[in-house]
């Protein structure tokens, strides 16, 4: 496992061990270094002593060349086991005595060489001018000692290290074991809420606060950020449980509504099939029995005219012409009833060109009148093509008819502007209307004129009505008496 | 003249009564079956429970809509529906120009479509022209008898 993968705990447990052991093992080893040193400055300098102390013995019997003395005195240094070898040598550098008296010759140097102690190999040298204080030199004396005073105090120096070093590195990792927590504690309370809270999503738990250093803020920090988190929540389960009963609410009103609706939906289905019966029955049965009216009374005129008087005629022929009339009152308001039940179909439809057919359609039928019909260019408007036929019919033949007794009539057809809509006119300068009756020419067999003055049945702009209603629009109209009339409408 | 008959399906004896003057009052004497319902008329024409239909089809039925037990559409439909009538020249002559009606009539392969006018002057000249369109201009097909 990498380092960076470690627990927090081994790896501040490692950290502080790697610390102290590097110092620990620079101390050990500048200890170990500094008691080698010593160990050898004092191992030269107690030769050293050794040697004078031989060196000035051996004056007089370097003096005599007595050799036995020599050696005895050599033997002296029995008493320091570390010197394993020494000899005398004479002002020529010749061997004169050795110790111990056992050693081969060649086991000493031929010559004695520099003077001084140094290290050698692994031997101490020594090499002692010998000579009587203020006289010239007599010989020199050569000393060999071993280094086990050094090896020995390096071993224990050594020894020692380690033993404090493994003393103080338990020391440290059962320190470091116990102050790690002190760091790793917070960290580990941190990460534990942390992973208490996304495995339950529990933002109520809050992190143990265990100082006032960094750790302490950021645990305050992430404690306080749980609180945060745990009131939005709250808000938003708020906002959703709201949300949720608006929804329901609404549902529930929508689903009533609905219901409503349906039911509506349904009556209107059901009264609109009951009017499509009855105005069916109407178109079949009513006007039949019109039909036997007017047919025998024209039968009486035919067959027994001639025995009837001039009343009696006048009156069947009344009677015919009502006849006739109720017919085409039937005929209208089976129209109107049309106009209410047929299906709309939405297209862009030319105004202008229908109005010009009607217009056509009028002169022709009536060739003997002179009116001056205006159509302005391209009004169109979006509705169903038939329907709008009947309403623009309807407006223009009412014109056509209330102008007849006017000596210079004018229609007219146009779009003017009104409250930011665009409304059509059909205007005429024909007989008008008492704007004070303006709200009846609407009304289904309502009459401003008398038939007598004008024919009519009264459900033509009842059905203009119902065509302009059924397609989202309004119609109005201004008039006065024999100053014409205005129809306006929308769509 | 065209001696064929002429087949008036017409329930209301009164439009009975003045189709027959009209065509009448015209010099179209040809005969004028009446039947006063569906039933009779497909009766006539087809027969009914073994019995054969008429042995010389009419020359054009006039054939109201509006009648007891089996209506003008369905006479109509039956009457196409037989190999025997199936060309047999039919005209609606009934009392409404309800749109539905006019269009099923077509539908159903009627030959021709008519309001009868209230006006009987106008209605005589309608039984007028029908007569002699139907009986002397119009050709019919050769009608197969089974």
């Amino acid at each position: 496992m990498p380092l960076r993968d470690w627990p927090i705990k081994q790896k501040l447990t490692a950290i502080l061990l790697l610390v102290s052991s590097s110092v620990l093992l620079l101390t050990a080893a500048a200890f170990v270094t500094y008691e080698v040193l010593a160990i050898r400055r004092t191992t030269l300098k107690n030769l050293s002593t050794l040697g004078r102390v031989i060196a000035a013995n051996s004056t007089a019997s370097l003096a005599f060349a007595n050799e036995a003395d020599a050696t005895e005195i050599l033997s002296a240094l029995r008493a320091e086991p570390h010197v394993v070898a020494a000899g005398l040598y004479d002002k020529n550098g010749r061997l004169f005595a050795r110790y111990p008296a056992s050693l081969p010759g060649d086991a000493l140097p031929a010559i004695p060489g520099r003077d001084g102690y140094r290290f050698e190999d692994s031997y101490v040298i020594g090499l002692e001018p010998v000579a009587e204080t203020g006289n010239p030199r007599l010989g020199t004396l050569y000393l060999k000692s071993d280094m086990q005073v050094v090896s020995r105090a390096l071993r224990l120096s050594a020894a020692i290290g380690a033993g404090v070093m493994a003393i103080s590195l338990l020391a440290a990792y059962f320190l470091a074991a116990v102050l790690q927590g002190r760091i790793s504690q917070p960290i580990l309370a941190l990460a534990e809420t942390a992973a208490a809270v996304s495995a339950r999503q529990d933002y109520s738990v809050r992190a143990p606060k265990l100082g006032e250093d960094e750790l302490g803020t950021l645990t305050d920090a992430f404690n306080l950020m749980l609180g945060r988190i745990e009131d939005q929540n709250r808000e938003l389960r708020r906002y959703a449980t709201e949300l949720e009963q608006r929804v329901t609410e609404r549902t529930h009103e929508l689903q009533e509504r609905n219901e409503a609706l349906r039911r509506n939906a349904a009556e209107l289905l059901a009264a609109n099939t009951e009017l499509d019966a009855f105005a069916y029955s109407v178109s079949h049965d009513l006007r039949a029995p019109l039909r036997s009216i007017d047919g025998f009374s024209q039968v009486l005129l035919e067959d027994y005219g001639a025995q009837l008087d001039e009343s009696g005629r006048d009156s069947l022929q009344r009677v015919r012409a009502a006849s006739q009339r109720m017919a085409t009152l039937i005929d209208d308001l089976l129209k109107l009833a049309r106009v209410t039940r047929s299906e709309m179909r939405t297209e862009l439809v030319d105004l202008s060109k229908i109005a010009r057919d009607i217009a056509t359609e009028l002169h022709r039928s009536t060739p003997e009148r002179q009116v001056d019909v205006t159509i302005a260019q391209g009004l169109e408007a979006r509705g169903d093509v038939r329907l709008l036929r009947v309403a623009l019919e309807n407006l223009l033949r009412n014109s056509w008819k209330y102008t007849a007794k006017q000596p210079r009539p004018r229609i007219e057809f146009a779009t003017v502007e009104g409250n930011g809509e665009r409304v059509f006119m059909v205007r005429d300068n024909g007989a008008g209307f008492d704007m004070q009756y303006a709200d009846k020419l609407f009304g289904v067999f309502q009459r401003l004129h008398s038939a007598d003055e004008f024919e009519g049945t009264g459900v033509g702009l009842a059905t203009v009505r119902r065509i302009i209603t059924r397609h989202g629009g309004r119609i109005w109209a201004e008039g006065a008496v024999d100053r014409g009339a205005t129809f306006y409408f929308t769509l | 003249m065209n001696s064929g008959k002429i087949l008036l399906v017409e329930d209301n004896p009164d439009d009975v009564a003045l189709t027959m003057r009209a065509l009448k009052s015209h010099n179209i004497t040809n005969d004028v079956v009446v039947s006063k319902d569906g039933v009779q008329a497909l009766e006539y024409l087809l027969g009914a429970n073994g019995s054969a239909g008429v042995a010389e089809l009419p020359a054009v039925v006039l054939l109201d809509l509006k009648l007891p037990r089996v209506d003008g559409l369905e006479v109509l439909r039956r009457i196409r529906a037989d190999e025997r009538t199936r060309l047999l020249p039919v005209v609606i002559l009934t009392s409404s120009d309800e749109e539905r009606d006019v269009i099923n009539g077509y539908s159903l392969g009627a030959n021709s479509y008519v309001r009868k006018p209230v006006d009987f002057v106008e209605f005589t000249e309608a039984a007028r022209q029908l007569g002699l369109y139907w009986l002397l201009m119009n050709r019919a097909a050769p009608l197969p008898r089974a």
